[in-house]
């Protein structure tokens, strides 16, 4: 007689996984899909139209503050999933696309932790001839119209707080983002409580000092956008018109949770092609992996990117606002661990 | 020598930081959205008790510990030391004051706790969870203030001083719970 195998043979369910199949995010389910409705509906109500691009691609970013996950196809060919639909959107910009939007899985790193989850949502859209203050607007105007779509929602507070990069590091620890030294740095966070352990050079100081000691100081509850990041942390956005060394950059923070991150986006290739080969130098020195790059991309930023701004808002995050939730697990059904 | 990388960090794991064996209690991931990302700690020294928070850039290492931790069997005093014995290999060792801490208030002989060795030195003894110690001192019957919620203190066998019911009386074996140092009930 044929023996029949038994649950435990085969596969093999971990006492772990008998645990843990069931879905962590029962109460936030609904409100999700309510979110991701009113979302969409805010974007498409201004003629902005949803898209959709490859997760999986075959190059990705060189910007060294992000890792891709990598794939391999069956015919050994490298992949990588998206870490933001940036890349393919500016793609359709450049072939003249008009104003987009996706709502979009992205995956990044090692991310883990209750603010982090390597998979998550990401809303991103692009506005033709928007530059970053009149995008800024437009993000305000957004989450204030979802967050009237569920009477059960947490409401941010009606003011709104608007500094520059600059003026946040002067007024708090006294230190001038462009011209402060590693050593200053390191001086001002022991003065502030924050011992660390490793090297770090300016730009690795001013995001410890960024996430660990000014953010959370924003008032709970508070919209915060701070602007005018170092052209050092410029990413893709364009060099700063009114103050030199800067960058057209923008973030918003609920709380002390960062939420979203905005350009007016770079469009000159010369200064883009230059950037590329810093993110790859500073891969190169932090002895990090170097993916292929994004040969499409680059020739689409060479052919001409219209003038436009763009923003990538986490979905996750702005649930857990909307939700008083700590742990972005609280709101993902099976996050990193279920999945 | 061992160590552990940043994203090896959990809670529970035994490092060591600033020449000390130190437990990681809590262990943050922490990232701007684009920028270098950190592991934040909450670290308990092993030899102290302190509680500290650390910061570290992500990937960095550290070394681990040899912590380990043995379940012993509580032998006796001598005034100086605290002498203990792991039951399989009759293996013995000695701890001072410094070592024991709050613990030894708990410690009755023939009990069997938990004794956190480091390099093969004795640094801490976690006493059982309950233990049952008899009432060397107490006040009678209820002459106690009913005011102050029913409870009056006695000093137990091994010298430590707990609230009681009023109903308790001195002689009598209590259990009670180390961890909170509160009566749980007559024996």
């Amino acid at each position: 007689m044929a023996r029949r195998p038994g649950p435990s043979q085969g596969l093999r369910v971990s006492e772990t996984a008998v645990a843990t199949w069931r879905p962590c995010a029962t109460q936030a389910r609904v409100y999700r899909a309510r979110l991701n409705a009113a979302l969409r509906g805010f974007l498409a109500g201004r003629g902005v139209l949803e898209v959709e691009t490859p997760i999986l691609a075959r190059g990705a970013p060189l910007d060294p503050g992000v890792e891709s996950w990598r794939a391999r196809a069956p015919d050994g060919a490298a992949g990588y999933l998206q870490t933001s639909p940036e890349y393919p959107m500016k793609r359709l910009l450049a072939d003249g696309a008009g104003d987009i939007f996706q709502l979009a899985r992205v995956f990044r790193g090692e991310e883990t932790g209750v603010r982090h989850n390597p998979e998550f949502s990401m809303l991103e859209w692009y506005r033709l001839d928007f530059d970053d203050r009149r995008l800024m607007d437009e993000v305000l105007e957004l989450v204030h119209a979802v967050v009237a779509a569920d009477p059960d929602w947490n409401r941010p507070a009606a003011s709104v707080r608007r500094v520059a990069y600059a003026d946040l590091f002067q007024e708090a620890l006294g230190l001038n983002p462009l011209t402060c030294s590693a050593e200053e740095c390191a001086v001002a966070a022991q003065r502030e409580g924050l011992g660390m352990t490793g090297q770090l050079d300016r730009d690795g100081w001013l995001d410890a000092l960024m996430a660990m000691v000014l953010a959370p100081r924003f008032a709970p509850g508070q919209l915060t956008f701070v602007f005018d990041y170092p052209e050092s942390q410029a990413v893709l956005a364009r060099p700063s018109a009114h103050a030199p060394g800067y960058a057209s950059r923008f973030e918003l923070y609920w709380g002390d949770l960062e939420l979203a991150n905005g350009f007016h986006e770079l469009n000159d290739p010369v200064i883009f092609s230059a950037r590329q080969g810093q993110d790859l130098e500073r891969r190169r020195r932090n002895r990090q992996t170097i993916p292929e790059a994004d040969r499409f991309f680059a020739s689409a930023m060479a052919s001409g990117l219209p003038d436009c701004a763009g923003v990538a808002l986490g979905v996750d995050r702005l649930l857990m606002c909307l939700l008083g939730e700590a742990d972005i697990a609280r709101v993902i059904d099976f996050p990193w661990g279920r999945a | 020598m061992a160590s552990y990388s940043t994203s090896e960090f959990k809670s529970g794991l035994k490092i060591l930081l600033d020449g000390d064996p130190q437990t990681i209690v809590e262990n943050e991931f922490v990232k701007p959205g684009k920028g270098q990302a950190f592991s934040r700690v909450r670290v308990r020294n092993l030899r102290t008790g302190r509680v500290l928070e650390k910061t570290f850039k992500s990937g960095e290492s550290v070394e681990a510990a040899d912590v380990m931790d043995t379940d012993m069997q509580y032998l006796y005093t001598d005034g100086e030391f605290w002498h203990f014995m792991v039951p399989d290999t009759f293996e013995q060792y000695a701890m001072g004051q410094a070592a024991l801490g709050d613990s030894a208030q708990w410690l009755k002989e023939q009990d069997v706790c938990t004794v956190t060795l480091w390099n093969g030195e004795p640094l801490s003894v976690t006493p059982p969870n309950f233990v049952e110690l008899k009432i060397v001192q107490c006040d009678p019957g209820l002459r106690g203030d009913t005011a102050q919620g029913g409870t009056k203190p006695a000093t137990l066998e091994t010298g430590a001083v707990v609230k009681v019911p009023l109903f308790v009386e001195e002689g009598e074996v209590v259990k009670v719970d180390t961890r909170s140092g509160e009566y749980v009930s007559r024996v």
